[in-house]
């Protein structure tokens, strides 16, 4: 992936505490456009925090979120942190796509319909427009058939790459995913994973909350490991695994079940 | 037995379900929007909000519909406020006394079964919605209560019937529906038991038809939790 030298997404100074305890203890980071981004970290070190406070479905006590040059405006409403302006979070949240442990996939809707929803509701494109391309995206991920089946009705594996598509549908310009294969049986987790090395060599830029070591290595740009909210080390597969440039990374990769 | 009685009996008692079905249907949709503005007040987790709510819930819920009808027919009649004002022409007619007080009651149980239909709605699926960047508006209207209203039928229904029956006590402040027109025939012919059963068989058939819409209706919201359709055609094979 080349570096155009244009963030897609960057984080400065993220601060977010739950009560007394700090998760987020002042993170930055940068993805350039194409950029995929592995975020390392043993449970607990805040990494669905973080990736939650670019969509603000968590929202940071302090710092700064930039996706695609544009910055979420925050105010401070009552002691806390809140967004100033409904209708921007609206329009960057729909530029981002988020793809969930556990799918939430809208369970009274088909595949379909998952798919179209929100660009037919949230961005207001034509009908026709959204299901052509709501069809050739699932193609693209393999499950063209099930179109009109509930999600109910997929295994965990298919319903993944339907989430995936729900958020291809919505034109992203940056994916994020929160241990995206993680809820999966190990036999299902390959299918997913070959979708997002797709994505990767199409040049999309990706947030990758991940223990699969082998995709960190083999297809991000950059690897990034948080140890208790802050960010430890940071660099490209090949310096992090190679090296192994900090006691805790090495622990970290000893102690996780290996390069795959 | 007396068939010609029964049929005559069964006509007049018939001029009454307009006026019984209006009872119910009226204070049935005008609670279900009290319901879950209710509902929302008491999950919005503010105080000033969810207190209030939590109380009207209470009162109507404790108190027996036969005495809030009254207190509503007779009770608000005693204050000089209320007789100067506005509302008098319509507080002192009985029938938006009877749909007045069948509101309000059927609104603080349906609030209930709107609240736990609320929070049946997995919080995943509305975490997935707020990703993608709908409002608050479009979020509910989309997601949140086709969701609960797939929870919230079967409880629902169980409120439609009882509500159909509760219609009755509106008979107490003299309006003419089934039981009013049925105690109206029975002082007049003394034959109540006749009388009875036939007003009973009518409240029968309306439940009936209102049990079977209700099926109808899960049926239609519940796709998503019968086999797909290829695995029917192929015979369960996926
Ligand atoms: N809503 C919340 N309220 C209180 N504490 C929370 C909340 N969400 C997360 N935490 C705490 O913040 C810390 C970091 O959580 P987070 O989910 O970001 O970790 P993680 O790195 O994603 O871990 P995992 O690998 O287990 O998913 C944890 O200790 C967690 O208990
Ligand atoms: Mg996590």
């Amino acid at each position: 992936m080349t570096d155009q030298l244009k963030p897609a997404v960057r984080l400065t100074e993220l601060r977010k505490s739950f009560g007394a305890f700090e998760v987020l203890k002042g993170i930055s980071l940068e993805a350039m456009e194409g950029d995929v981004v592995s975020i390392l970290g043993s449970s607990g070190s805040g990494k669905s925090t973080m990736l939650r406070c670019i969509n603000m479905l968590e929202t940071p006590d302090s710092g700064r979120i930039e996706v695609g040059g544009e910055a979420i405006q925050l105010k401070q409403a009552g002691g806390r942190t809140r967004p100033a302006d409904r209708h921007q979070l609206q329009r960057m949240r729909a530029s981002i796509g988020m793809v969930f442990q556990n799918f939430n996939l809208w369970s009274h809707m088909t595949i379909l319909e998952n798919l179209i929803e929100a660009p037919i509701h949230v961005q207001k494109r034509p009908r026709a427009d959204c299901v052509d391309e709501a069809e050739a995206l699932l193609e693209k991920v393999g499950i063209a058939e099930k179109r009109n089946h509930y999600p109910a009705h997929l295994s965990g594996g298919q319903q993944q790459r339907a989430a995936i598509a729900r958020a291809l549908a919505q034109h992203p310009k940056v994916m994020l995913f929160d241990e995206p294969t993680s809820a999966l049986d190990p036999e299902l987790v390959g299918e997913v994973l070959r979708v997002m090395r797709a994505l990767a060599e199409e040049g999309r830029t990706m947030l990758v909350v991940t223990h699969e070591m082998g995709f960190a290595r083999d297809v991000s740009s950059k690897v990034v490991f948080l140890h208790k909210g802050a960010v430890e080390v940071e660099g490209s597969p090949h310096e992090m695994f190679a090296a192994g440039r900090s006691d805790c990374f090495r622990q970290f990769l000893s102690g996780s079940n290996g390069l795959r | 037995m007396d068939i010609p009685f029964l049929y005559e009996t069964l006509l007049k008692l018939l001029t009454g379900v307009p006026l019984t079905l209006q009872l119910a249907v009226s204070s049935l949709g005008l609670g279900a929007i009290l319901a879950v503005i209710l509902a929302l007040a008491r999950l919005s987790g503010l105080r000033l909000l969810a207190w209030p709510a939590s109380c009207y819930v209470f009162i109507f819920r404790s108190t027996p519909l036969l005495v809030q009808i009254f207190l509503i027919y007779h009770g608000l009649g005693q204050f000089h406020g209320v007789r100067a004002s506005f509302l008098w022409p319509i507080l002192r007619e009985p029938y938006w006394c009877a749909l007045i007080a069948l509101t309000l009651n059927t609104a603080a149980y349906s609030c209930e079964i709107v609240r736990g239909a609320l929070l049946s709605v997995p919080p995943g699926q509305i975490e997935a919605a707020r990703a993608c960047g709908m409002s608050s508006f479009t979020l509910h209207r989309r997601v949140v209560f086709p969701l609960a209203l797939r929870h919230a039928l079967p409880g629902y229904g169980n409120e439609f019937i009882l509500m159909i029956k509760s219609t009755a006590l509106a008979s107490i402040i003299t309006l003419m529906e089934v039981t009013g027109l049925a105690a109206q025939l029975i002082s007049e012919s003394f034959r109540a038991i006749e009388i009875l059963i036939v007003a009973a068989a009518i409240y029968l058939f309306i439940n009936f038809i209102v049990t079977r819409l209700v099926q109808w209706a899960e049926y239609a919201l519940s796709a998503d939790l019968r086999p797909p359709p290829a695995a029917l055609e192929q015979g369960g094979a996926l």
